[in-house]
């Protein structure tokens, strides 16, 4: 589903980047004039569909828009709607600042200041800090106490609950399966079916997991499968507590495929021989996947983190099929937001507003690949 | 992928099992693994298979039993398919599907390509910071430019036809596609462009006769990629498809949503026909698919 759920291929410059960039590449002299003849194609579309787009929808998002043009000036007003007075893109159920929640917001603060300390020491000194693992978990702590408490909802903090989620469970469930498929003769087998997801468009996945998802239970297979426990029937997807989880489920469904065949490629590029001393040392198999396993893939797991994190912003075709964000607007997320907001509401400044809140989301992954070329085009 | 020497735990670092009860008994340890990838297997399979097996139900069954069921009466019919096709018209929209995805896939190709060639093979001025400026182009969502083009598009009558589908596609494609081909391109051997170059081969024959035939692999994985792409998409052709009779196929079965919402029989084979040529492209090419991934991504 990384590719059907409305994100396409989202490359991420790897590791290697660096061996094959040497081939070609040189530093920038000399001037061969039909360099224009092979670039200005794509150079054309790149500028008419993604240059002057963005720099319109930036000063658009300014504006009121009506039918799109650039009409009735609004500053800042279309943002402050967004974050303060649309509970549909973001709201917390309750603001106010009593002594419990200044306690937690001083702790989230506090470690969040901790950590940036913390690493700037460890980039200076080049040591690991023992407490930084204790200060992460506070952090963790006094964010899930504050949410718990402001209890936020919209389609923006649905995007969290998506990035959270789907992401960490993606990349659990990948690895895991990759490792277990390792071990016995039909790997192939298993990789194929955790992967063919990967070819179905969202659009089909959607329809697959309603029909899973019905709530009657001569059709719906979980239905049917609790209702002789008693449970049920449960409208999966008509429940504004359950309808996120179900989609998310749906959506890891889809992605963990995707997240197997690059661990399991990663894996193979694991020497036999460091299992092989491990166990020989006699290092449990709980020990040799956390202490060996786990670290020696931590780059693929960062850089398919990348990838599903962008996933996870731009998602929009499963929710719009499955449920239209619904029930009411309780599983809407940023890019239906956008959708929703700008062609059948009409309010083009609004929607805008919302597409530069997407941007902005994907600039520092923007940042992180071009540096992480920079650097490697120049060693 | 499908190497059987596991760099974990696998048959090369175990010693190989001499007996017959030996083999009972490294089998029998691996249970809960063989138990757990059935799990696996069953969750990945049934919702699928569910949902292919209900698009040949006939509609009287579906109202009175899952189609779990269906295996003990085993009455099929093709009748689903065909209503879907002729009544729903699905059988336009597959015929508008191929009419939208081959050349948003065709043109972003040979366009992307060109563009690679001059990024890895050709020199001119600031060769690496337009370089970089596609990398960062890469991460611009699509939503940046539904507004600003479509206003573009609105006086051309661009959406009304295949023309404005066409050209989204290919400028979003286009990114990716440099970018992979680009790092394919520059790990050709040096030697081989130079030699050419002094027996008098211009920068077109170059492209044409030892850039292009050497890599084949890095341009049928981005040609696949784009296809599954643009075939499965539909929030592009909601907002640049904007003349009904040319809806593809994920933007029909939408609308049959709305009006037969638990007509199972009709969107499940409206799902799976939407399903049906992806799926042959990626069982055929899965080979090319995979290696593009990995190219992609983390290699």
């Amino acid at each position: 589903m990384a590719i059907s759920s409305g994100t396409g291929p989202i490359p991420v410059t790897g590791q290697g980047t660096r061996r094959r960039a040497r081939g070609g590449y040189r530093p920038e002299s000399g001037f061969n004039p039909l360099a224009i003849v092979f670039l200005a194609p794509a150079l054309l579309l790149l500028a008419v569909f993604h240059v002057y787009p963005t720099i319109y929808t930036f000063i658009l998002s300014f504006f009121r828009g009506r039918s799109g043009e650039l009409n009735g000036f609004l500053g800042l007003r279309n943002y402050e709607q967004l974050f303060f007075r649309d509970p549909n893109f973001i709201r917390f159920s309750n603001p106010s600042l009593d002594p419990v929640n200044a306690v937690l917001a001083l702790i989230v603060i506090g470690s969040l200041i901790a950590i940036a300390v913390l690493a700037i020491r460890q980039r200076r000194q080049k040591v690991r800090d023992p407490i930084r693992m204790r200060v992460l978990m506070l952090l963790g702590i006094g964010i899930v106490a504050l949410t718990a408490i402001y209890r936020p909802s919209g389609a923006l903090w649905n995007n969290v609950l998506w990035v959270v989620f789907y992401t960490s469970v993606v990349l659990f469930l990948g690895l895991i399966i990759a490792v277990l498929a390792s071990r016995v003769r039909y790997e192939a087998l298993i990789k194929g079916i955790v992967f063919l997801p990967m070819a179905i468009a969202a659009t089909a996945l959607a329809i697959i997991w309603r029909f899973v998802y019905s709530p009657d239970a001569d059709i719906g297979l979980l239905n049917a499968i609790l209702a002789p426990a008693g449970v049920g029937p449960v409208a999966f997807l008509g429940d504004p507590a359950i309808v996120n989880w179900a989609l998310i489920a749906a959506g890891i469904w889809g992605s963990v495929g995707f997240a197997t065949v690059i661990l399991s490629a990663a894996l193979k590029g694991i020497p036999g021989e460091i299992i092989e001393a491990a166990r020989v040392d006699g290092a449990s198999e709980r020990q040799i996947f956390l202490r060996i396993i786990v670290p020696m893939v931590s780059l693929p797991l960062s850089v398919l983190a990348v990838t599903l994190i962008v996933n996870v912003v731009k998602l929009f075709d499963l929710i719009f099929v499955m449920t239209q964000g619904g029930p009411g607007t309780a599983s809407r997320v940023i890019a239906f937001s956008m959708y929703q907001e700008a062609f059948p509401g009409g309010l083009f400044g609004k929607g805008a507003a919302v597409a530069v809140i997407m941007l902005l989301l994907l600039i520092p992954i923007m940042i992180y690949n071009v540096r992480r070329f920079r650097t490697e085009a120049v060693t | 992928m499908s190497e059987s020497a596991g760099a974990l735990a696998g048959p090369a670092v175990e010693p190989k099992p001499r007996t017959f009860a030996e083999r009972i008994v490294r089998m029998l340890g691996k249970t809960p693994i063989h138990i757990a990838l059935g799990l696996v297997a069953l969750v990945w399979l049934a919702p699928t298979i569910g949902l292919l097996i209900t698009s040949f139900r006939p509609r009287a069954d579906m109202q009175s039993t899952g189609w779990w069921e269906s295996i003990f009466t085993m009455r099929f019919t093709l009748d689903n398919y065909r209503q879907v096709i002729e009544a729903q018209g699905m059988g336009q929209a597959f015929i508008n599907s191929v009419m939208i995805t081959i050349p948003s896939t065709l043109i972003p190709l040979v366009l992307a390509a060109l563009a690679a060639y001059a990024f890895s093979w050709v020199r001119f001025p600031f060769r690496n910071s337009l370089f970089l400026l596609v990398i960062a182009l890469l991460m611009v969502p699509v939503q940046v430019a539904f507004i600003p083009v479509l206003r573009l598009y609105n006086p051309l009558g661009f959406a009304s036809n295949y023309m404005g589908i066409w050209l989204a596609h290919t400028a979003f494609a286009l990114p990716f596609g440099i970018f992979l081909l680009r790092n394919f391109f520059v790990t050709l051997p040096r030697e081989l462009i130079e030699a050419a170059r002094i027996d008098g081969a211009g920068d077109i024959g170059i492209f044409r006769k030892i850039v292009v035939p050497l890599s084949v692999p890095a341009i049928a994985a981005y040609g696949i990629f784009q296809f599954l792409w643009v075939w499965n998409d539909l929030l592009m052709a909601l907002v640049f498809v904007q003349n009904s009779r040319l809806n593809p196929m994920t933007r029909q079965i939408q609308g049959l949503l709305g009006q037969y919402a638990s007509e199972w029989h009709i969107l499940a084979a409206g799902a799976f026909l939407l399903m049906l040529l992806p799926l042959l492209v990626f069982i055929s090419l899965q080979r090319y698919f995979v290696q593009g991934l990995l190219a992609g991504s983390v290699k």
